[in-house]
């Protein structure tokens, strides 16, 4: 498939009040508050969480100037200690469930790399971690979500109470209605630590054997150095855990932790291939100089970005955008490895690049992860980056593959609509249905779903 | 050990936070706020988080009919009292304020008035009670005379005085006074209006301030960077502040 000539639809700047994870966005302003019910009242047109999303996913549309910022509404409404179902208004963010609930021996059932990450953006991105192969998506877990509808009505919604409804919630970027309230069922764990192995992998082949052979493990996820070409090609870190056992675990509750902040944009010229061929030598070396095995905080092994604040300042002011897709079973070990390869070779200069088998599909219409490897790699802005997505997602369509929406920023609705040829049709039933003249709208859908802007 | 404490205005902003983080230590809380409802949502919320026991009553701190026995009942439900802490306050822009007599005069009695009334009757009874800590919400709005602001300001600049002078005059018989300033902070007091730099959260604010209370602390600004500006400003000629136009 050709790339058309198009530009992709995006209009999008940097040093804008509104942005998203990537550094870019649009004017506009947040009008948060504490009531969920007041603030969506004339039903307005997107609700925003922590903007941890990377491209225009919780950004307005040309022409909207405001957003519903949920993150100060936060109350918990309940949460039963037998079943461990918290009952939430939706801004509460990860951390703050973390911090409350895990001294009591709960933890959210799904984690992604930043727990600053509200249930409402949770749900709308159905968002994913290291435990996918076995928990599936955080929807999973999620019971029930209060919201409000187009038509300014407030409906509960479940897999028994208008399901579809709540599928295309689930995973639907926000488009379906603002989420008030979130019903999530926590983890029970066994202690506050996680019992991690790290182990470095001199092959590509060697780290997919690793996924596949750790599947047992609760948790697992790999690492790959994309500036290791030719033989090299595709050695990395295989990283699996698991909640420790008590006896595993130290007999302290994990430290807080410092939390470094990035103060300021770096100038481009340190993120060269220098500074990043630098980085993925000492992450790289620190995993063959040390044995890792043994606890390791929470903290540690899920978030360790979070540590530093706002660290995509380390990118510039320019930004960047993130290409997470994933490339289903049936394409076979080869497709992914020439996938890895052309991103090693166009997208040399990102930091991370993760990699990670997913589990079964979950119920979410639009739902991200398919049985597969999902690979993620951070690409900073550049005039080649929308050609570059161009590219690596014309390769996951040959793939039958799919990206994931919260971290897009340059995907072409052309490219959009042939990966979910087969899923749309019943998402845009659902929200013709719920919202006919599409009051309810984002950046992105403009940009993907067509809508008028 | 878990101590016992009032908040009014724990319902929303600020005091919201300080309460959870009470709240998530064990603490057992008495909530005074204007709504049933808003009270009943407060409970579940720091019941959630971990509070040993939550009990709320109505309360408007405009009614000084109602502060001895709010005060009272809450000393019944918990036994005894440990602190007070009073985060509730009016806020009115300047253009506001001036353009409606009847509301300035109404901020000005709530914010300074029945506050310092309130905390009379609180202060008086946590001595009674062995003392304890009285943890008032000022701001560092009063601690300079702005173009921008000076009808609010003018408030917290007496109820800052106030709660100094409270604090060399009780100090020694087990008072413990707190005067809290907070910078410009994102709550719904502040939503809408232009945000200078240093802007900051609830959740930090509240951090400092329990830590203050731990460590009995007669002041504390929060963010911290703001004892900092603060003190440039303080310093600041009367002619650069005009030529400013601050
Ligand atoms: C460092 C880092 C690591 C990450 N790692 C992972 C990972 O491992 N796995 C993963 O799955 N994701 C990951 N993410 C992505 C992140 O989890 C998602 O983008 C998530 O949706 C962000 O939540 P938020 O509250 O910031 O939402 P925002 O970014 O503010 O919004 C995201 C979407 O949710 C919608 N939304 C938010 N709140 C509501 C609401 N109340 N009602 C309706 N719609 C709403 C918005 O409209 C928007 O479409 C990572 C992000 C970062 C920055
Ligand atoms: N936000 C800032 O930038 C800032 C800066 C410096 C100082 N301050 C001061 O810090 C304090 C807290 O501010 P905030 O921003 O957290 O305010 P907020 O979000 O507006 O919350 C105010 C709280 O006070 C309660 N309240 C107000 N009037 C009341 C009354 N008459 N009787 C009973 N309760 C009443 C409110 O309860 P209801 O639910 O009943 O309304 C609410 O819980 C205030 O004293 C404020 O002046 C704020």
């Amino acid at each position: 498939m050709a790339a058309s000539d198009t530009v992709p639809a995006v209009t999008l700047h940097a040093g804008t009040a509104l942005r998203g994870w990537g550094g870019l966005g649009v004017p506009g302003r947040e009008a948060q508050g504490e009531d969920l019910r007041a603030l969506t009242e004339g039903v307005p047109t997107l609700s925003r969480g922590m903007g941890r999303s990377y491209g225009d996913a919780s950004l307005p549309p040309p022409g909207v100037t405001a957003v519903v910022g949920t993150r100060r509404a936060n109350r918990v409404i309940s949460f039963d200690p037998d079943t461990g179902l918290l009952v939430a208004e939706a801004g509460l963010s990860l951390r703050e469930i973390v911090d409350v609930f895990l001294p009591r021996g709960f933890f959210p059932p799904v984690s992604p790399g930043t727990w600053f990450v509200t249930l409402g953006g949770a749900v709308a991105s159905d968002i994913h971690g290291k435990n996918h192969h076995v928990a599936g998506t955080f929807g999973a877990h999620v019971q029930w979500v209060v919201m409000r509808v187009a038509s300014g009505d407030i409906v509960r919604c479940s897999r028994t109470e208008h399901p579809e409804l709540f599928l295309a919630t689930l995973g639907g970027m926000g488009l379906t209605g603002h989420v008030l309230e979130v019903a999530v069922t926590l983890q029970n764990v066994s202690s506050p630590w996680i019992w991690r192995e790290a182990m470095k992998v001199p092959t590509f082949d060697a780290l997919l054997d690793g996924l596949e052979t750790s599947s047992d493990w609760e948790q697992t996820v790999a690492w790959i150095d994309t500036l290791a070409t030719g033989r090299s090609f595709g050695r990395g870190v295989l990283m699996r855990g698991r909640w420790a056992r008590p006896w595993e675990a130290p007999a302290h509750f994990p430290p807080a932790g410092i939390e470094p902040v990035v103060p300021f944009n770096a100038p481009s010229f340190l993120l060269n291939d220098w500074t990043v061929k630098a980085f993925n030598e000492l992450y790289y070396h620190k995993q063959v100089f040390r044995n890792v095995v043994g606890p390791v905080t929470p903290r540690g092994w899920f978030t360790p970005l979070d540590a530093v604040h706002h660290w995509y300042r380390a990118y510039g002011r320019a930004g960047f955008t993130q290409h997470q897709s994933v490339i289903p079973r049936s394409a076979g070990r080869e497709a992914v490895r020439t996938y890895c390869e052309t991103l090693a070779a166009h997208g040399g200069t990102g930091f991370l690049c993760v990699i990670k088998d997913c589990g079964a599909e979950g119920d979410g219409l639009l739902s991200f992860p398919e049985p597969g490897m999902s690979v993620a790699l951070d690409l900073p802005n550049t005039p080649d980056t929308p050609a570059l997505v161009d590219l690596l997602n014309e390769m996951t369509i040959e793939r039958g593959g799919r990206i994931y929406l919260t971290k897009d920023t340059f995907t072409r609705r052309e490219h959009f609509e042939a990966m979910e040829a087969a899923r749309l049709p019943r998402f845009r039933a659902v929200r013709d249905t719920w919202d006919p003249t599409h009051r309810i709208k984002s950046a992105m859908s403009v940009r993907l779903f067509g809508d008028e802007p | 050990m878990s101590m016992r404490v009032v908040v009014l205005g724990a319902t929303r902003g600020m005091g919201r936070e300080v309460a959870r983080r009470l709240a998530e230590r064990g603490d057992h809380l008495v909530l005074l706020g204007r709504k049933q409802e808003d009270l009943d949502a407060a409970q579940a919320d720091l019941e959630g988080r971990g509070a040993a026991e939550v009990v709320t009553r109505v309360f408007d701190l405009a009614d000084a009919d109602a502060f001895e026995p709010a005060i009272d009942a809450a000393a019944s439900a918990l036994g005894t009292l440990d602190a007070v802490v009073v985060t509730a306050s009016l806020f009115g822009t300047q253009e506001d304020l001036e353009a409606d007599l009847g509301v300035t005069a109404q901020l000005l009695d709530v914010n300074f008035t029945k506050t310092i009334l309130f905390c009379e009757v609180a202060r008086t009874r946590l001595m009674e009670m062995g003392g304890g800590s009285l943890v008032v919400f000022s701001s560092v709005a009063g601690d300079r005379g702005r173009r921008s602001n000076g009808l609010y300001s003018a408030t917290k600049a007496g109820l800052s005085h106030y709660l100094e002078a409270l604090d060399h005059r009780f100090h020694d018989q087990g008072l413990h006074t707190l005067c809290v300033k907070p910078g410009f902070i994102r709550t719904g007091m502040t939503e809408g209006l232009d945000e200078p730099p240093f802007t900051g959260e609830p959740d930090e604010v509240s951090r400092l301030v329990v830590a203050a209370m731990d460590r009995k602390a007669p002041m504390v600004y929060a963010p911290r960077i703001w004892q900092l500006v603060m003190l440039v400003i303080s310093f600041l000629p009367r002619f650069v502040m005009r030529r400013v136009g601050f």
